[in-house]
């Protein structure tokens, strides 16, 4: 099958959408290590990296544009584009919640260490894991293993959950580590929804490979 | 300059050269029948009867002669080779097209005298006299087969999708042959019938065996009648000098009449729509 | 029940087989969109539904068209009757070599439906008014058909059509010669038209088949491959030759 005009284009778009999925990737696996290794050097490499990720989004937003006003996609190529679109913003988000992260880890480096939650631990891991997959499953259009994925997010929300528990347990166990721990609680939410975001992409996933929408349907689970 | 280039001004100018060629053959003609004739022009010579030499005389009977003969086979020949072209074309894809056709395409290149033996043979000889019908069928089978080429030649070159239209509205295809094909291609039968009036405005050979000519006006259908190329034959196969100026001017008079008879029917059947 | 219904339909030029086995429903006061690369059939199956390969020789259509429950591919089918009332509209506008008036008013007149002159010219002024010609034309009514523009003219050929009160109209490639501008104008009338009339519409513009269609089908090599509705086709075709086919990828 020859290679037409606006497959260059679209092959393009998905790489550079592969680009910034692998930045958020890295941003949110940077700000743990940042958390676990108390680097707040690391910690402000991920917030200067945000910049570059909303560069790339905009970058990207145009291009979508460009391709649906230049070449009319149908079918299967306008549902690339659409999702690329919707898909972009999600993985801006997700780096911002990776940014919010550090922030938190700079704040935390100032006070006295606390003992390490493996929870914690646990959910950061699951977090990362789903969003490499995630991403693996939206450029390969496998909408198989998106579903797949979307049903690891309940492991996160039961982490979050012991997580949230042994943290307010911890301060009222020892109330001077209110600061670091407060701060402890807010990086848990943020991973929590950063497994949803991962949840919105692998939605996209499905729309672009069965062009069937399962956001917001009842069953989805 | 490349050969290319060479080649097509070398081909333009041959192709120029040739046309000015015709053109200037066309011009020589007319001027020197004009410069032949139009010392013998007058009025009188256009209504006077012809008289004896000497006495002047003119050729105001074959010229209204011609027109009584032209107008009766015109009448007859032209709609005729309408319907039969029209026919040819709108249907005359089976056998019976192709032998009316070929028909036509004979009658054609058949040369006029025999059309004139025929009717002389089939009317005159039965009748027992020359008469105005007698020339005028001649000239009408004359003019038939032309028209109904050029007809259904004409008619053919009305696009298809002029005709699917008005079938698409519901209209039958007679009415659609009526209506539409034929008044679309009404300016290029005209120019047809055009071709046939004037080829047979010259004819002479067909006449002299028909309607044979006459000294005198005439209007009646049953009796011999002048005509302007068969006057002209007289005036040239004769000794006289004089008479011989008669015939130029006459031929003058014929190829102007032409030429005013192309210009009304062009100008009258122009496209309107 | 469907406007137009087709069951096994077979169409021959002679021994060569030009359609296969097309069955399709057509539902009222819906625009149908055909597409398909050149030579598919689309226009061969289009002139099926008014019987207008009829005019092409050594023709044959085996199967049923039922529009209304009448098979109208029955040899005792009344054509002239078949015509009034599935109307057609061509690729080339085909105005009769009339004044603009007169270019209207023939179908009516041939058909007999006016009552009288001032019946007729009210009729002329709807159907022109109907195809969104009128208020070009009004002034220039007895002036040729051939001076208008190719998007007037088109338009007066809808005109034409739509004055003899069909119930189906049938467009093949109706815009295809015309610019930007009249061809929105074109497609924007088939949008307006839908109301009162079913259309069936022949397109090589895919947009375009996009934008005015309620349905669409998509044919290949005398096969009808896909027929869903337009939104559906455009999004996610059923068939990987439709999604080939209207992604550019060959045709």
């Amino acid at each position: 099958m020859e290679k037409r005009i606006i497959d260059q284009q679209l092959d393009t778009l998905r790489d550079k959408v592969l680009l910034l999925g692998g930045k958020a990737e890295s941003a949110v696996q940077r700000a743990m290590t940042a958390l676990a290794t108390r680097d707040s050097k690391l910690a402000e490499v991920v917030l200067e990296d945000d910049k570059i990720i909303n560069q790339m989004e905009l970058e990207i937003d145009r291009m979508s544009v460009e391709i649906i006003a230049l070449y009319q996609p149908a079918a299967h190529d306008l549902r690339l584009v659409i999702s690329v679109a919707k898909i972009t913003p999600v993985l801006e988000r997700l780096a911002d919640h990776a940014g919010n992260i550090a922030e938190a880890v700079l704040i935390i480096n100032n006070e006295p260490e606390l003992p390490q939650y493996p929870d914690l631990k646990i959910m950061s891991d699951a977090a990362a894991e789903m969003l490499r997959n995630a991403l693996d499953a939206f450029i390969a259009e496998d909408g198989e293993a998106a579903r797949k994925i979307i049903l690891e997010d309940k492991k996160i929300d039961a982490s979050y959950k012991k997580v949230f528990g042994e943290l307010i347990g911890g301060i009222i166990n020892d109330p001077t580590t209110t600061t670091s721990a407060a701060q402890l609680l807010f990086v848990a939410k943020h991973l929590e929804r950063i497994g949803d975001y991962v949840k919105d992409i692998c939605e996209l996933t499905v729309y672009l490979a069965e062009a069937s929408i399962i956001k917001h349907s009842p069953n989805k689970d | 300059m490349d050969s290319r280039r060479i080649t097509n001004t070398v081909m333009t100018t041959l192709t120029a050269i040739c046309a000015l060629g015709v053109v200037g053959i066309l011009v020589l003609i007319i001027g020197y029948i004009a410069i032949q004739g139009i010392s013998s022009l007058s009025l009188a010579f256009l209504i006077e009867t012809p008289k004896p030499v000497g006495e002047g005389g003119g050729i105001g009977n074959a010229i209204v002669g011609s027109l009584i003969l032209l107008s009766l086979a015109a009448a007859v020949g032209i709609p005729l080779g309408i319907a039969i072209g029209t026919y040819l074309s709108e249907l005359g894809d089976g056998w019976f097209g192709t032998t009316v056709r070929f028909v036509a395409d004979s009658m054609i290149g058949i040369p006029s005298i025999v059309f004139g033996v025929f009717v002389y043979a089939l009317v005159v000889l039965k009748q027992g006299y020359f008469s105005t019908l007698a020339g005028s069928l001649a000239l009408a089978l004359i003019m038939i087969p032309i028209v109904t080429r050029t007809t259904e030649e004409i008619v053919r070159l009305v696009p298809k999708s002029m005709r699917e239209g008005a079938l698409a509205l519901g209209a039958p295809e007679w009415r659609v042959t009526w209506d539409i094909v034929l008044p679309a291609a009404r300016a290029g039968i005209a120019t047809g019938a055009m071709l046939a009036v004037a080829r047979v405005l010259g004819e002479t050979a067909p006449l002299l065996f028909t309607a044979f000519g006459s000294r005198f006006y005439n209007i009646y259908l049953d009796e011999p009648m002048a005509s302007m190329p068969v006057q002209i034959y007289n005036y040239a196969i004769s000794p006289f000098e004089e008479w011989h100026a008669k015939a130029w001017a006459a031929t003058l008079v014929l190829i102007t009449l032409i030429l005013v008879i192309n210009i009304v029917v062009r100008y009258t059947t122009r496209r309107n729509y | 029940m469907s406007k137009i219904s087709v069951t096994d339909l077979d169409f021959f030029y002679g021994k060569v087989q030009a359609l296969h086995n097309i069955s399709i429903e057509i539902p009222q006061n819906e625009v149908i969109a055909f597409i398909g690369p050149s030579g598919c059939g689309k226009s061969t199956f289009l002139r099926t539904l008014n019987r207008m390969n009829d005019t092409i020789p050594n023709t044959r259509a085996d199967g049923t068209i039922l529009i209304d429950g009448a098979n109208i591919n029955d040899p005792k089918t009344d054509v002239v009757a078949l015509r009034r009332k599935v109307g057609m509209v061509f690729q080339k506008s085909n105005p009769f070599p009339k004044s603009i008036f007169d270019n209207v008013a023939y179908g009516i007149q041939i058909n007999g439906i006016h009552s009288d002159k001032a019946d007729l010219a009210v009729r002329v002024e709807k159907a022109l008014t109907d195809a969104a010609l009128w208020n070009e034309v009004k002034d220039r009514l007895n002036t040729s058909a051939f001076g208008l523009s190719g998007g007037q003219q088109q338009r007066l050929c809808i005109a034409r059509a739509l004055a003899v009160q069909p119930e189906v109209i049938l467009m093949d490639e109706p815009a295809s010669a015309l610019d930007p501008m009249a061809t929105q104008k074109i497609e924007e009338l088939v949008v307006e038209l839908k109301s009162q009339y079913t259309i069936v519409i022949v397109t090589h513009n895919m947009q375009q088949a996009a934008r005015v269609s309620d349905k669409t089908a998509f044919f290949m090599l005398g096969k009808l491959v896909e027929y869903n509705p337009t939104d559906k086709m455009f999004t996610n075709p059923n068939e990987k030759l439709t999604e080939d086919y209207i992604t550019g990828r060959f045709g």
